[in-house]
């Protein structure tokens, strides 16, 4: 059944030009110019604000000093995912939060950008800046190519061990390659920088369902260890009537359309996106560059109150998105099965609880009904539980979240975890610390290569 | 209102501030624009046997971003031929009578060949002659230039030829490249020199490109050693105008890395008369004097100098030997901690590099804007021994400050100390001898 009303669909040209990088790559001579304003601060605040404490000094020191192999060393020994996280990295809380420059009244040093062109030297030119350790004659199986998995299997390949990668999509990279609006990436991007993990040796087995293609017996017989990075699964529901309609749609898979196959995505004219963290700010800035007319933004609390970053929500204003604060989804409307509208109330803002949050509540008498054609949950991903469930003696937090010791090994000691299904959602930078502190804790359990790295 | 007319050697120059005798002196076309923009005064590119120059003759170095912080050239005299130079003159002269001309020369060795040039400068209406013994490379192969300003011989032997026959006044130009310029400004002034200028560039060599092993400035492949000037050069320049104004009677035109009107200031408290400048006319165009211009009024104005020869060498007299610095005059570094950026720079220069007095942050006591802690760094009065590394390198403005702290004894230079040794272990005098 085909929505209400169709936006336009996008020419091939049209979607290269409203998808266009928003950071593009530095030339040379900007890169330069940059990397002579860094300040080479001793202990750096910089690295420290890094999830994966990459030396931001040294190697842009090395950019001056057109050292750019020895650069992108400097970064991907420290997050072999170093390409990704410099453009897609939430660099104004992380590293260039940080930066002296700050203080000194001028603009951060261009951290992010400058990493990506450091790496971007040795991805174009194929310059291979890393080996497999020696073999240890151990074995170990990731379940899942995301940003985690990667870390962890690069991690463990330059150890000697020999990594098999399973993941159940058909293109490794996980969010970086479906959930990441594509404007900050394209998916060819993210599996590009996968290829730096297969270049250590690392065997990747995309579309395989574990649990389904492969039993976890079989999996544990045939690894001596098992690292879990499968991050988080299906948008929470709305929980509320309507919901079943078609032209509702998930955050995630709405993107993940937008980057694989966004020509053919059948957007509605007006759409409305629940949610106001970093997810709801990709959904809701793709749905306008996909042609939307007008997209509105509906969050229960306030602009004060909204999780996303101040940069985000600059990126939805310019885009011309209309915010509904203090707006609650009561029901979706809908005629012959497909979406017609939305049924919203006014909330307040009740006083602080103990944590300082203000929870909403309805206003009785203040509903109103928007006309819409599509809306889309963006409410976070719920844990993939009931794949969880499945790994014996695996322990799971109330949240849903694996619970995991400070190694990251799951109640299970065979299997270790990281990324999102531990810390419950965060940055592809978070995920990509956890799943090199796994491949350390692994390592550390198998004991195999004690001194070697 | 300052008045910037300085008498120099006999001539009233309009300013201080001249082109140097190099590329922006070439022609009649170039030094009328340049008075056009208000240099006083231009030193014509020196005039002798026309030569062939090179492709490339400059190299320069950047320095973090800064173009030409460094500059070099292995560029020869006029290439043009000397009737050409003197009939330029000339006209110049006659369209802009109030600005000085002087005349660059350099030709071999000879007495009768000297006198000839001088006496074609003159007839062409040059104000002054310039007697190039400085230039570092070419022209001293072939016996000429530094060749010449080398040997405290040579120099006062062609200066004395030059005095023979000229009637305007001479000047000779120092090179940097001796053991002590000195004795070439003192040999300068036996041979009758009227006045000095200093310093010519400083022999170089700019770099080698990594790739195929050629030096710069890049000759087919090949490279020689040439002349440096710009920027970098000043502090070489400043010693050397101070010396030389601390022991010669005769005036000075103070050349090397004059770009702005406090380089300019500072070779004039050092004790120029005038300036010369060159490389940073050849980066920006001659419209820099405009700012020397007003920057020096504007400071002339502010410190009450009506006059140049009001403030000129100033500073020589604070200019010592080590011996009679005081030893007993103490600073230690102060952080400003509200300016603080904490880049820690201050610490590892002082750690590493220095007296390891400063001692990294603790804890962080400051937040940044987005809520980061900021490193404080702090002095460690007790260890410090006021050197100013860590002010140096601080990037931030008054960040880091050196206060005097009472030493608790009387000023004693290293020379009061030695006088003092020498009274104490003479013999004792018997009394009533």
């Amino acid at each position: 059944m085909p929505l209400g009303h169709l936006a336009p669909k996008l020419s091939p040209d049209q979607f290269d030009r409203n998808f266009a990088e928003i950071s593009p790559l530095m030339t040379e001579r900007q890169a330069a110019i940059e990397a002579a304003r860094c300040l080479y601060c001793f202990d750096a605040p910089c690295t420290k604000a890094c999830p994966t404490h990459i030396d931001v000094p040294a190697f842009i020191k090395k950019i001056s000093t057109r050292n750019l192999p020895g650069s992108a060393r400097e970064i991907l020994s420290a997050n072999i995912l170093g390409h990704s996280c410099g453009r897609v990295c939430p660099t104004e809380v992380l590293c260039e939060g940080a930066c002296v420059m700050h203080e000194k009244g001028e603009s951060p040093i261009e951290i992010g950008r400058l990493q990506r062109y450091a790496v971007e030297y040795v991805l174009a030119n194929h310059i291979r800046l890393a080996s497999a350790g020696p073999p240890n004659g151990k074995r170990v199986a990731s379940i899942g190519a995301g940003p985690a998995g990667l870390a962890c299997a690069a991690e463990l390949a330059k150890c000697g061990y020999a990594v098999v990668v399973y993941d159940r999509n058909a293109l490794p990279g996980g969010l970086n390659t479906y959930g990441i609006a594509a404007y900050k990436m394209r998916a060819a991007e993210s599996v590009r920088e996968a290829e730096l993990v297969e270049q250590l040796g690392v065997q990747f087995y995309q579309g395989m369902e574990i649990g389904k293609d492969i039993s976890f017996t079989e999996l544990e017989r045939q690894f001596d260890a098992i690292f879990i990075g499968v991050g988080l699964g299906e948008t929470w529901e709305l929980g509320i009537p309507g919901e079943e309609l078609e032209g509702v749609w998930g955050a995630i898979e709405l993107i993940e359309r937008s980057k694989i196959a966004p020509l053919d995505i059948e957007m509605g004219r007006k759409v409305a996106c629940i949610g106001a963290g970093n997810t709801a700010i990709d959904v809701v800035t793709a749905a306008r560059r996909l042609g939307a007319e007008t997209v509105y933004l509906i969050y229960r609390r306030g602009e004060p109150e909204m999780p996303a970053f101040a940069y985000e929500y600059e990126l939805a204003k310019h885009d011309g998105v209309s915010f509904l604060w203090q707006t609650q989804p009561v029901r979706v409307l809908g005629k012959n099965g497909v979406v017609t509208g939305l049924e919203c109330v006014r909330t307040q803002l009740a006083s602080p609880d103990r944590r300082g949050r203000r929870s909403p509540v309805p206003v009785a008498g203040t509903e109103f009904q928007l006309d819409v054609d599509m809306v889309v949950r963006a409410l976070g991903q719920r844990p993939t539980t009931d794949f969880l469930r499945a790994v014996e003696g695996l322990e799971i937090n109330s949240d849903g979240t694996v619970k995991i010791n400070d190694r990251h090994q799951t109640g299970n000691p065979k299997y270790f975890a990281g990324g999102d299904c531990t810390n419950g959602g965060k940055e592809v930078v978070d995920a990509v610390a956890e799943g090199m502190a796994a491949a350390r804790g692994l390592d550390a359990w198998l004991g195999s290569s004690k001194g070697k790295r | 209102m300052a008045d910037l007319r300085v008498k120099f050697a006999g001539m009233t120059s309009l300013n201080p501030f001249w082109l140097a005798s190099g590329p922006p002196t070439n022609t009649a076309g170039q030094v009328m624009r340049a008075f056009d923009a208000g240099w006083g005064g231009a030193v014509w590119k020196t005039i002798g046997e026309p030569i062939v120059n090179t492709s490339s003759r400059y190299g320069a170095i950047d320095f973090n971003g800064t173009k030409v912080m460094g500059f070099n050239n292995i560029e020869l005299i006029s290439d043009r031929p000397t009737e050409v130079n003197f009939r330029e003159i000339y006209e110049v002269k006659k369209r802009y009578p109030q600005n000085l001309v002087i005349a660059s020369l350099m030709v071999e060795s000879k007495r009768e060949t000297w006198h000839q040039m001088v006496r074609r400068a003159e007839d062409a209406g040059s104000d002054a002659l310039e007697l190039n013994f400085g230039c570092p490379h070419g022209m001293s192969e072939r016996g000429m230039g530094s060749a010449v300003g080398q040997v405290p011989e040579y120099t006062e032997m062609i200066t004395r030829w030059v005095k023979e026959v000229a009637r305007v006044p001479v000047i000779v130009k120092l090179t940097p490249n001796v053991t002590s310029v000195a004795h070439i400004a003192k040999a300068a002034e036996r041979g009758g020199a009227d006045a000095v200028s200093l310093i010519n560039t400083i022999n170089s060599l700019m770099g080698v490109d990594l790739e195929n092993f050629s030096p710069r400035p890049n000759v087919g492949g090949k490279s020689t050693h040439g002349g440096y000037c710009g920027p970098a050069v000043k502090p070489i320049a400043l010693h050397l105008v101070s010396t030389v104004a601390k022991n010669s009677h005769v005036p000075i035109s103070g050349i090397g890395g004059i770009g702005d009107w406090h380089d300019a200031a500072e070779h004039i408290v050092l004790g120029a008369s005038t300036v010369q400048v060159c490389t940073a006319a050849m980066h920006y165009g001659f419209r820099i004097v405009e700012d020397m211009i007003d920057g020096l009024s504007q400071y002339m104005d502010d410190h009450g100098f009506g006059t140049i020869e009001d403030f000129r060498g100033r500073a020589l007299g604070n200019v010592v030997d080590w011996g009679d610095l005081d030893l007993n005059y103490k600073i230690i570094a102060e952080i400003h901690s509200e300016l603080c950026i904490g880049c820690q720079l201050c610490y590892v220069a002082c750690e590493d590099g220095a007296h390891q007095s400063i001692e990294p942050y603790r804890d962080a006591q400051k937040k940044n804007a987005n809520g980061f802690g900021v490193h404080l760094p702090r002095i460690v009065e007790e260890e410090c021994v006021g050197c100013n590394l860590c002010a140096l390198v601080c990037p931030v403005e008054t960040c880091i400050t050196m206060k005097q702290v009472d030493a608790g004894r009387s000023p004693m230079s290293w020379n009061d100390r030695m006088r003092q040794r020498a009274a104490s272990c003479q013999p004792p005098m018997a009394s009533g001898d």
